[in-house]
């Protein structure tokens, strides 16, 4: 439950950042399949957790200095929304500029998807597809002896 | 308030990857790595954030829009993320089915008494 509100605020930070096709999409995907994926699994499984959880000063010390190298890392980034920065140069003044004449879609971002980076989105469908076989096969017997273990 | 961005995403991958390496529940497991997955998301929507622009959606009176690149590479990523996490609950109800549990030190200890 707390994952769906973590997705649902975070496509309200994709909304203020004008990336409202991106917060669409984490609001329906991230938010309600995500969510229901992991609430099915709970049901499924055993969640009842016996050990107390402990410190893990190993991990700590890791996240602490992967956090540490990241935050030297942006001291060279640009500022956030500084419109020379390199990102803002490339592709996309074209992908502004011509979409409108060479596709006729309004939405930018929906053009560059469909057509400029047609190739890219059929890779995703690729992965999704693979996935759909990978779970159908892992789950497969799974559904047929839904509720029975071979444990207990 | 430069990299103010930057640092909520910074502290968003610390909290998933601190969740992946030290919760042993398989389940929280797979959360973390949504959580630093989201970080990702943030990192690169940031990037494309233009000061003073809107949605790249084209209308008349408007002249500067945010970049649409990391949008639609984002658009991807959200997606393909939703498929590995559901394989990734799939191996981890398969791991349920065979050991009873989805704690990985009671797999661990389960796995030495067999040996």
């Amino acid at each position: 439950m707390l994952f769906a509100i973590f997705s649902l605020l975070s496509a309200a930070v994709f909304v203020t950042l004008d990336a409202v096709d991106v917060a669409f999409t984490e609001a329906a995907v991230g938010a309600g399949i995500s969510t229901i994926l992991m609430l099915a699994t709970l049901a499924v499984t055993r969640t009842r957790e016996e050990r107390a959880h402990r410190l893990k000063p190993l991990a700590w010390v890791a996240t602490v200095f992967t956090g540490a190298v990241l935050l030297y890392g942006t001291m060279d980034y640009p500022q956030v929304g500084d419109p020379t920065a390199p990102a803002h140069q490339h592709v996309a003044p074209r992908y502004i500029q011509q979409s409108g004449e060479e596709i006729g879609i309004p939405n930018v971002v929906t053009s560059v998807l469909a057509s400029y980076r047609g190739y890219d989105t059929l890779g995703e469908v690729t992965v999704i597809f693979t996935a759909g076989i990978g779970v159908l096969c892992l789950l497969g017997p799974v559904i047929t002896l839904f509720g029975k273990r071979e444990k207990d | 308030m430069v990299h103010f961005n930057y640092w909520v995403v910074i502290v968003l991958i610390m909290t998933g990857l601190y969740v992946v390496m030290a919760q042993t529940n398989l389940v929280k497991k797979v959360l973390g790595l949504n959580i630093f997955q989201v970080a990702v998301f943030i990192l690169y929507i940031s990037v494309g954030k233009l000061a003073g622009g809107t949605a790249p959606i084209l209308a008349a009176g408007f002249d500067r829009y945010a970049n649409p690149l990391p949008h639609v590479l984002i658009l991807t990523a959200i997606v393909v993320g939703v498929a590995t996490t559901a394989l990734a609950l799939a191996l981890v109800i398969r791991i349920d089915k065979a050991y009873g549990t989805i704690d990985e030190m009671e797999i661990e200890e389960l796995d030495k008494e067999q040996e």
